[in-house]
C-alpha cells in the first residue's frame, strides 16, 4: 500500500481544525517535519502543523513560496475550484454545510418532498411486482 | 432665509490625553478673548448685581419630633418598559410555542403588548390558535416571516384579554347551583369577529407561499439526529 499523495509545493490540503476549518489551502513550503508553510487566496500566508490538515488528490504547478498574484493565477489554471467541486468529497462537505444551513420551513419542504418521493417508488415497485407476479 | 446651521462647535482646548488640554492657561485666557472683554469694559471683568432673593418666610421649628430616626428609602429612577424583544423576533415572523396546550405549534407574530407578552394569531383556520398572548421565553423565533402590512392589529391591548368582572351575587344558596350552570363561557361574537378579520388579510398572504399552510398547520418536534444548539431556525 504505496502513498499516493505527498506533502509537496503545491498540493492542495483542507484544514480540519482551528481558525480556518474548513479551507482549502495550498502547500507553499515546507518549514520542518511537522509544520509547512501554506496560503490562501483569502487568508495570510502562515504555518500550520500537518496534523491540521488533510491532503486532497489536486495539486497545483507552483514554484516555492509565490506571492498572491501568481498563487491566485495557478489556481485559476489548475482549475481547483471546479475540481473539488466535482469530487465526491468536496460534493459531500457542499451537501453537509446545507444541510446545517437549513430553516424550519426549508427542513418541512424536505419532510414533504421525501414522502412524495417514496410514494412515487412504491407507486413503481408495486406495478412492477404485479407484472412480475 | 433658512435657519443657519449650525456645526457642531470643536473644543478650544483639545486634550493630549486625559486630563491634560494641549493649551496653557495663558494660551487659553488669550483664546477665550477675555482681554478683549476686559477692553471692552475698561479694564475689569463685568460684573452684575446679584439678584435679590426673596425673603423666605420665617419657619417655625416643629411641634414633634419621631423619637426613632426613621431612614428614607434610596431614590428608584428606574421605569416600567416592556421586556425587551428578541432581534430574531420581528411582525410576520413565525413562531414556534414552546409550553401550554399549543406546544410545538407554528405561529404568526402581530406585535409586542405594553405587558411585555408577544400578540399572536394561528391563524385560527390552519391551526386553531387564535388571537393569544405568549410570553416571549417560550417560544422560538424561526426566519421565516409572512407578509403582515395588510392586518391593522391597533386595537388589541392587555385589557382586551384580561378576565372579565363578574357581577357580585347575592348569597342565595338554593339557586347556587342553577346560577352557576347558565354562566357558561361562550366566546362573545365580538372576539370571533376580530379574528375573522386578523386571519382575512394572513391567510390570503400565506396561501401565496407554497407548503406555508401545511407548514402552519404542523407541530414541530424533536427528531432523532436533531441537535437543537446546531438546528438553524
Amino acid at each position: 500500500m504505496p502513498f499516493k499523495r505527498y506533502v509537496e509545493v503545491g498540493r492542495v490540503a483542507l484544514v480540519n481544525y482551528g481558525k480556518d476549518y474548513g479551507k482549502l489551502v495550498v502547500i507553499v513550503d515546507v518549514i520542518d517535519q511537522n509544520r509547512a508553510l501554506v496560503d490562501a487566496p483569502d487568508m495570510v500566508r502562515g504555518q500550520i502543523n500537518f496534523k491540521r490538515l488533510t491532503l486532497t488528490d489536486i495539486k497545483i504547478d507552483i514554484k516555492r513560496v509565490p506571492n498572491k498574484k501568481t498563487l491566485i493565477a495557478a489556481l485559476e489554471a489548475g482549475d481547483v475550484k471546479n475540481k473539488w467541486e466535482n469530487s465526491s468529497w468536496g460534493r459531500k462537505l457542499i451537501v453537509q454545510k446545507k444541510r446545517a444551513s437549513l430553516n424550519d420551513f426549508d427542513r418541512f419542504k424536505i419532510m414533504l418532498a421525501k414522502i412524495k418521493k417514496a410514494g412515487v417508488v412504491r407507486q413503481e415497485l408495486a406495478k412492477l411486482k404485479k407484472e412480475a407476479a | 432665509m433658512a435657519p443657519q446651521q449650525r456645526k457642531p462647535h470643536v473644543c478650544r482646548n483639545p486634550d493630549l490625553i486625559r486630563g491634560v488640554g494641549k493649551y496653557s492657561r495663558s494660551k487659553m485666557y488669550h483664546k477665550r478673548g477675555l482681554w478683549a472683554i476686559k477692553a471692552k469694559n475698561g479694564g475689569a471683568f463685568p460684573k452684575h448685581e446679584k439678584k435679590a432673593v426673596a425673603a423666605a418666610p420665617a419657619e417655625k421649628p416643629p411641634k414633634f419630633y419621631p423619637a426613632d430616626d426613621v431612614k428614607k428609602p434610596l431614590v428608584n429612577k428606574r421605569k416600567a418598559r416592556p421586556t425587551k424583544l428578541r432581534a430574531s423576533i420581528t411582525p410576520g415572523t413565525v413562531l414556534i410555542v414552546l409550553a401550554g396546550r399549543f406546544k410545538g405549534k407554528r405561529v404568526v407574530f402581530l406585535k409586542q403588548l405594553t405587558s411585555g407578552l408577544l400578540l399572536v394569531t394561528g391563524p385560527f383556520k390552519i391551526n386553531g390558535i387564535p388571537l393569544r398572548r405568549v410570553n416571549q421565553s417560550y417560544v422560538i423565533a424561526t426566519s421565516t416571516k409572512v407578509d403582515i402590512s395588510g392586518v391593522n392589529v391597533e386595537k388589541f391591548d392587555d385589557k382586551y384579554f384580561g378576565k372579565k368582572v363578574e357581577k357580585k351575587k347575592k348569597k342565595g344558596e338554593g339557586e347556587f347551583f342553577e346560577a352557576e350552570k347558565e354562566e357558561k363561557n361562550t366566546l362573545p361574537q365580538e372576539k370571533k369577529d376580530d379574528q375573522k378579520s386578523v386571519d382575512a388579510a394572513l391567510i390570503q398572504c400565506i396561501e401565496a407561499v407554497p407548503d406555508l399552510k401545511s407548514y402552519l398547520g404542523a407541530r414541530f418536534s424533536l427528531k432523532a439526529g436533531m441537535k437543537p444548539h446546531e438546528l438553524v431556525f
